[in-house]
């Protein structure tokens, strides 16, 4: 399947005799396998996994990792994913043996320090997030709205409240909601947002009834806008007896500003991976830790990290709980380097939301005379602009701009989201930028907006330096070949 | 306020306090308050957050490094404790490349043509994935064994449209609490099927399961460590129709067994940590998930595809996306957005460093050593298996000593000891699991059976 020119597979460096381990010897008297594992259970084919050498191996990967963008290479503007610096110290911390090595069936008075943290870290989302308590389970974002959601249904039926069959979402809200709601078993209520970008309230008055289980809101919303209006959509919601889910994923946008907790929210996701600065790793591991107010702990998924007196204890004792969503303690990797992140910080944290807002509001300025702006209010820490008028006046698409700002050096903005906003460009410069990237960035998009007059082309054929052209998404979905196969193999597409 | 509020340098934060007002200026606000007006003061934090101090970095990792130490890691303890998680040794080569800033500082690889690097590796990771499972097709990654569990049972209620699984009380109880979770608002039914002998029988499965059955699950090699007949279960759930998802808590295991598609397994999930990833207390771990063509729209997660650009060049793009969350919402095939993909990519560099002999001896070396060590401990007097099926690298004893009060004094002896199954499985109050893999030298199960022996005589 490969052509000249075309980057090798690994399995396409493959010569069979090489490998790339030192593979021990038995040192104990070796007994027929069979014995062992018991017969006909023995595998009759190996694995046909790849043979080369350990220079081979390091070779394909590092010229792989030089065929990706990070933030370690340049300025990440995805709006709604946080790509903030990810400190090194961070790294550091969770390769610690003591953590790193750390086998998660441990007795728990083996693992005091690594309970410890844990339970220091809860403490710590808890003053951040106006909450009460935290489960550590959900491994990403969406794992954590699904916990919430399935707090907020045994909420309600511990009640014998069970009527309630019906989460509503506003029309802005990450796709992840919806899914989630519909995978606790949900009926979704889709809700308008309103002429500045709020939720519709005239709309949600109308949805709110005693069918309703809970109301999913993003604040700041996904439109990077606040809730003006949050303490009074909290008042409709618990007013028909509803719970208040937060998704976390703008949270960035509001440390030691406001707090969930006091906005009238009973439970949320915190993405570590987007506001406390643990690595995306090209796609994850991230960690969606929930953090409830006291009502809904008792449904927690046990076990819990309690400390009694001295010492750190997993608690098992929790009858109403929801059940486990996930094998041992959660990605607790990953919560070292949270931990790490928020001492690194103390107090200071404050400023990371105030660096963040101000670059945001500052870059939207430096792009407003140049792009459409469907909602224009002050931002918090991402905007969300139109590509409308490139579309209608030069036939250029988001997706082009998207591409033509590869050429230039920069990752693109997340673009088609929200859903509301026609060619939406969606932009989160984040606190670790400087005024010189926001700059340089902002230079780039302008150009961009300018060829789009002068040379739609160069745009609508976008990237053309990047190392392989735009690729052809629709033909690859029609006949989608998802794998490398082994030349011998019996009806091999090769 | 005013723009005279402190400004405190921080080595994350590039912005000095001489930017900040320039900025402030240039966006017209005379303060950093002056941009949170939106938000109502009756929701704004009037004090400053209530956190620990800041510390610099020496103080940082002396206290990480203080916290780190007061536990009991696999460095300092022999570990003979598996129970879904397994020490195994990661070549130096698997970090060092699935470390890269470029990977582990990417996002989602959305736009693919600055992202070949971490989409080729991902369909590199679902080549050898398929290879090592013997499936057609395998997704980019899940959170972890027991969640892509409860994923499978979906998936399979899907591709059924039938209600009800039977589990084998044999699968790793965080994988079936994990997997009851998941379904419990689903209108699936989950129904449990006992072990005995420390394997699933067949006859007990065909008991149990109808044509309401979507799926017939288990895990192979199980929580006991025994390996199950997957030929013979996969017939069992065929003859109703049902499909046979198979767990798998420790691939390495398929270096020397039988694969699961080898024997008619229509899915398979499971937990790629010993593929590369560290123990690390339990995750970042990395779900598995396996299955047969026809089923792949049904699947959930993210897949890479090739693709090709307008000159026929080669590249690989995340596709068939309309079974994702961003396109379908509530009709996605799952909610999952945010994957494993660094983990599934040190476990592509970990099995492209074996290679194809190189996981058949590490495995073989797994199961040697622990039937050695399994002979030896069975020799000491009041010591016994429980159970006589045959085993891959765990295995459970029937102890004279309580598996708890026994493992309390390994301790003294440096040894990180066995589970005590007692808190999983009642019934076993004297079943101790233990786990020798490739990590475990031949002087180290000596010392091992040497102190067991002190300890019950």
């Amino acid at each position: 399947m490969s052509a000249p020119g075309d980057f090798p597979l690994i399995f396409e460096h493959s010569v069979p005799g090489r490998i790339a381990a030192s593979l021990p010897e038995a040192e104990v008297p070796e007994v027929s396998l069979e014995e062992i594992v018991g017969a006909g259970q023995i595998r009759r084919e190996p694995a046909a996994l790849p043979e080369v050498s350990e220079p081979d191996l390091v070779r394909h990967y590092t010229r792989l990792s030089q065929r990706n963008y990070a933030i370690d290479v340049g300025f990440y503007p995805l709006g709604s994913c946080t790509m903030k610096y990810n400190p090194k110290i961070n790294e550091d911390a969770a390769r610690l043996p003591g953590f790193a090595r750390l086998h998660p069936n441990t007795p728990p008075e083996l693992a005091q320090g690594a309970l410890e943290l844990l339970w220091r870290l809860e403490g710590m989302i808890c003053e951040i997030s106006g909450m009460d308590r935290v489960t550590f389970q959900p491994s990403a974002g969406a794992h954590g709205e699904l916990t919430g959601l399935m707090l907020i249904r045994a909420y309600h039926n511990d009640r014998g409240d069970s009527g309630r069959t019906r989460v509503i979402v506003p029309d802005s809200a990450h796709g992840t909601n919806p899914a989630s709601a519909a995978m606790c078993g949900f009926e979704v209520v889709t809700v308008p947002s309103d002429t500045r970008g709020n939720i519709d309230r005239d709309a949600l008055r109308r949805a709110a009834d005693q069918t309703v289980a809970a109301l999913m809101l993003t604040n700041p919303n996904t439109l990077g806008l606040f809730e003006e209006h949050v303490a009074e959509v909290a008042g409709i919601i618990h007013g028909c007896g509803g719970l208040m889910y937060l998704d976390g994923a703008n949270f960035n946008a509001v440390l030691g500003i406001t707090r969930p907790g006091d906005q009238g929210f009973d439970v949320m996701h915190v993405n570590v991976h987007k506001t406390f600065s643990t690595p995306h790793g090209g796609g994850g591991p991230g960690a969606g830790p929930v953090a409830v107010k006291r009502i809904l702990e008792p449904h927690l998924p046990a076990p819990t990290i309690d400390r009694e007196e001295d010492r750190f204890v997993l608690n098992y004792d929790r009858p109403k709980a929801i059940g486990r969503v996930r094998a041992f303690n959660g990605n607790f990797g990953i919560f070292v380097r949270t931990y790490a992140y928020l001492r690194a910080y103390g107090p200071l944290l404050r400023q990371v939301s105030e660096a963040a807002v101000l670059n945001a509001n500052y870059l939207l300025a430096r792009l407003r005379p140049h792009f459409d702006l469907p909602y224009d209010r002050t931002c918090m820490h991402e905007f969300v602009l139109s590509g409308r008028r490139q579309r209608q006046q030069y036939g250029v698409r988001t997706l082009d701009i998207a591409k033509r700002l590869l050429d230039y050096g920069f990752h693109a903005p997340t673009i088609y989201f929200p859903l509301i906003v026609e060619e939406a460009i969606m932009i989160e410069p984040t606190e670790t930028e400087s005024r010189q990237t926001l700059d340089a960035f902002a230079d780039a998009l302008i150009r961009v907006a300018e060829e789009c007059r002068t040379d739609p082309e160069v745009v609508r054929s976008a990237p053309h330096t990047t190392v392989v052209g735009r690729l052809d998404e629709v033909a690859a979905a029609r006949k989608p070949n998802l794998r490398w196969r082994p030349k011998t193999e019996v009806g091999s597409p090769a | 306020m005013t723009r005279t509020t402190e400004w405190h340098p921080h080595k994350y934060l590039p912005m000095t306090a001489a930017e900040r007002d320039a900025m402030l200026r240039a966006v017209g606000r005379g303060s950093a308050e002056e941009l949170f007006t939106d938000i109502p003061t009756e929701v704004r934090l009037r004090r400053p957050l209530s956190l620990p101090p800041a510390l610099a970095d020496g103080d940082l990792l002396a206290h990480l490094r203080d916290l780190s130490e007061r536990n009991g890691h696999a460095d300092r303890l022999t570990c003979f404790l598996g129970g879904g998680a397994y020490d195994h040794l990661i070549p130096s080569v698997v970090w060092h490349l699935a470390g890269r800033a470029e990977f582990v500082t990417a996002y989602t690889p959305y736009q693919a043509e600055v992202m070949q690097g971490e989409l080729q590796a991902g369909y590199e990771y679902q080549s050898m994935l398929c290879e090592l499972t013997a499936m057609d097709v395998a997704n980019a990654s899940m959170y972890d064994g027991a969640s892509a569990l409860g994923e499978a049972a979906v998936m399979a209620r899907d591709l059924t449209k039938r209600d009800e699984v039977v589990v084998s009380t044999a699968v790793h109880p965080h994988y079936r609490e994990t997997l009851r979770t998941f379904v419990q608002h689903l209108g699936i039914v989950v129904r449990e099927v006992g072990y005995e002998d420390g394997v699933t029988l067949p006859g007990r499965v065909r008991a149990l399961i109808t044509e309401r059955t979507a799926a017939v699950i288990v895990q192979s090699p199980n929580a006991f460590g025994c390996v199950e007949d997957g030929a013979v279960l996969a017939q069992t759930a065929h003859a109703v129709g049902a499909l046979l998802v198979t767990a798998i808590a420790e691939p390495i295991s398929l270096g020397v067994l039988q694969p699961p598609g080898a024997y008619g397994a229509d899915i398979v999930a499971g937990e790629g940590q010993p593929l590369g990833s560290h123990l690390s207390f339990g995750g970042p771990y990395l779900g598995m998930l396996a299955t047969r063509d026809a089923f792949v729209r049904r699947m959930p997660g993210r897949l890479v595809g090739v693709a090709a650009d307008h000159d026929g060049r080669r590249g690989f793009v995340l596709t068939l996306q309309t079974r994702e969350q961003h396109i379908r919402r509530e009709k996605a095939t799952s909610n999952i957005c945010t994957n494993e993909a660094l983990n599934a990519l040190a476990a592509a560099v970990y099995m492209a460093a074996l290679g194809k002999t190189g996981l058949r001896r590490v495995a073989e070396v797994n199961a040697q050593r622990a039937h050695y060590a399994k002979q030896r401990l069975c020799a000491i007097p009041g010591i016994r298996p429980a159970f006589d099926a045959p085993v891959f690298n765990e295995f459970v004893l029937r102890t004279p000593v309580a598996p708890e009060d026994l493992n309390v004094r390994l301790r003294q002896h440096g040894i990180l000891g066995g589970l005590a199954l007692h808190r999983w499985y009642p019934e076993l109050a004297d079943g101790w699991l233990v786990c020798v893999t490739e990590a475990r030298t031949r002087a180290e199960i000596d010392k091992f059976v040497a102190a067991v022996s002190e300890v019950v005589s």
